[in-house]
């Protein structure tokens, strides 16, 4: 089971959708890095990601790993946001016979997973079809 | 660098082996290759093993492995890049014998997958995507395939039916290797109709939980010549990286890495991919075959299926592809993959491949694959 400082430490990702764009050639990245991919500058702003965009392609999950036992079968899908970043997530609140790829979806904050009855909570974020 | 040469090849029946514990497995494929290559000393050991520590609770392979083979004081390294880790042994162990480091380097893979449940293999395997931001909103291996099968039978219009035709073709081919895992036949129906893992991939679509070791020798051309052994060269090591999370790739169809591993690869060799005679390939899951072909360049990207449904990688066809039965058939115990790959090539074109033969096989390829394509690595052989 890991330390809840390998929980918090990503709280402005999970809760906040924060990533850090390039002050050099603007890429985007989330989680936020200390170096960019596209052109290896060191000097970022943080940005806030788009909170809608459109399915890109999914799945839906029937052998789930263990902390998702209670939760299959469920959808997940690749996201690409307004902004052009493209993140992997729960597709929630539909069924999956409505799920198609180039649906518009948006961000909502959502319970993600939990260890057992009393351990911690992971939220996060997950797709909602609009 | 000097030309390497493969001096000899080991592997046991793979499959689910509760009787053998992981050091016991892998020193069994070590002594045969030691016997195939008539040696009984080496220089150096290198083993690849994806996660020795979360299937066994076992690390610090160097020591245990150099110890049970009975090599000790011999410098020995594990190596670790996902399912890519027997690739990866393998160029470590290539470089070092052509760097004039070693003459005599033994090169394993192993992976003990039995010993935890399914659920605790399945988190294990896990570890090769991208702990907090993939597997943290519950996607498994299988879904992450199964994302990139979505998405490329949307965009080429690849059918569901020819997904299945890869797994069919290799279980055809693993029906006629005897160590293989699952040794038989299967049909399309039986594929459309088992278990949905995660959609559009079902059971039969995935590469299954195996324990196996697989192990061979390497040593200079001219050591090889001077024994008066069959010479297997290794004629080129390439290998290239991706981002770990699917969701970063610009394209989620294309598996970069391995298109940029070929072209290093192709390029040492001084070969194109209409040189090669039977390539093993990464067929974890039944997409991954025909994302992986069509990065090597063997058919044109978005044809995959097609190039499939119209036998052209089966063993009678244009460009035999997982003689061996693949990791489909074979089996799929992680670290070991990439080793075994290059075992079928050595017998290919030692003509020692029984009824699996591909007829005046003279330069073969393996293409081994580390998540879902984070890391790739591609070896050309060539008879001597």
């Amino acid at each position: 089971m890991p330390t809840p400082s390998r929980y918090w430490r990503e709280i402005p990702q999970r809760y906040r959708l924060e990533a850090g764009k390039c002050k050099n050639c603007s890429f985007i990245m989330f989680p936020p890095r200390l170096v960019c991919p596209r052109c290896q500058s060191r000097v970022f702003n943080t940005v806030v990601l788009a909170d809608a965009g459109k399915i890109v392609t999914y799945t839906i999950i029937r052998v789930p790993p263990h902390p998702f036992s209670d939760q299959a079968p469920y959808a997940v899908g690749i996201v690409e946001l307004d902004d052009g970043v493209r993140l992997t997530g729960q597709i929630v609140d539909c069924s999956f016979e409505e799920l198609k790829i180039g649906q518009r979806v948006k961000i909502e904050f959502r319970k993600v997973s939990q260890e057992g009855d009393a351990g911690v909570i992971y939220y996060g974020y997950k797709f909602v079809p609009e | 660098m000097r030309e390497v040469a493969v001096l000899g090849v080991g592997m046991n029946k793979w499959g689910e082996l509760w009787e053998k514990s992981l050091r016991n497995i892998f020193t069994e494929a070590a002594i045969l290759a030691l016997d195939d290559a008539g040696i009984d000393k080496i220089d150096s050991l290198i083993v690849g093993c994806m996660s020795s520590g979360l299937f066994t609770g076992q690390e610090h392979l160097s020591s245990l492995l150099a110890d049970y083979i009975g090599q000790v004081p011999v410098p020995a390294a594990r190596v670790e890049s996902a399912c890519a880790s027997g690739g990866l042994a393998l160029r470590m162990g290539w470089i070092e014998v052509a760097s004039g480091m070693s003459d005599i380097v033994l090169v394993g893979g192993v992976e003990k997958m039995t010993d935890v449940s399914g659920h605790e293999a399945t988190f294990a395997l896990g570890t090769a995507a991208d702990q907090e931001y993939e597997c943290y909103h519950g996607i498994t291996f299988p879904g992450l395939y199964a994302l990139m099968a979505r998405a490329h039978m949307e965009k080429y219009g690849t059918t569901r039916e020819q997904l299945a035709m890869v797994a069919v073709k290799n279980h055809a081919n693993g029906s006629l290797n005897p160590l293989a895992q699952y040794p038989f036949k299967i049909s399309v129906e039986a594929v459309l109709n088992s278990v949905m893992v995660a959609d559009p991939l079902r059971i039969l679509d995935c590469s299954p939980i195996t324990d196996g070791a697989a192990a061979l020798v390497l040593c200079p051309v001219e050591v090889a010549k001077k024994l008066k052994k069959p010479v297997v060269k290794i004629i080129a090591s390439g290998m290239a990286t991706d981002t770990i999370a699917l969701s970063s790739r610009r394209e989620i169809t294309w598996i970069e890495s391995t298109f940029q591993a070929a072209k290093k690869a192709y390029a040492m060799a001084g070969k194109k991919p209409e040189d090669i005679d039977v390539v093993e390939v990464h067929d974890c899951f039944t997409i991954a075959e025909i994302c992986v072909m069509e990065a090597l360049g063997l058919v044109e990207k978005g044809k995959g299926g097609k190039a499939v449904e119209e036998g052209l990688t089966a063993l009678q066809g244009k460009i035999p592809i997982n003689a061996s039965g693949g990791l489909k058939a074979k089996g799929h115990p992680v670290g070991a993959t990439g080793v075994a790959q290059a075992i079928e090539i050595t017998k290919q074109l030692r003509g020692e491949a029984g009824p699996r033969q591909v007829k005046e096989a003279r330069v073969g390829m393996t293409q081994n694959m580390g998540g879902s394509g984070g890391s790739s690595i591609v070896h050309i052989f060539e008879r001597g």
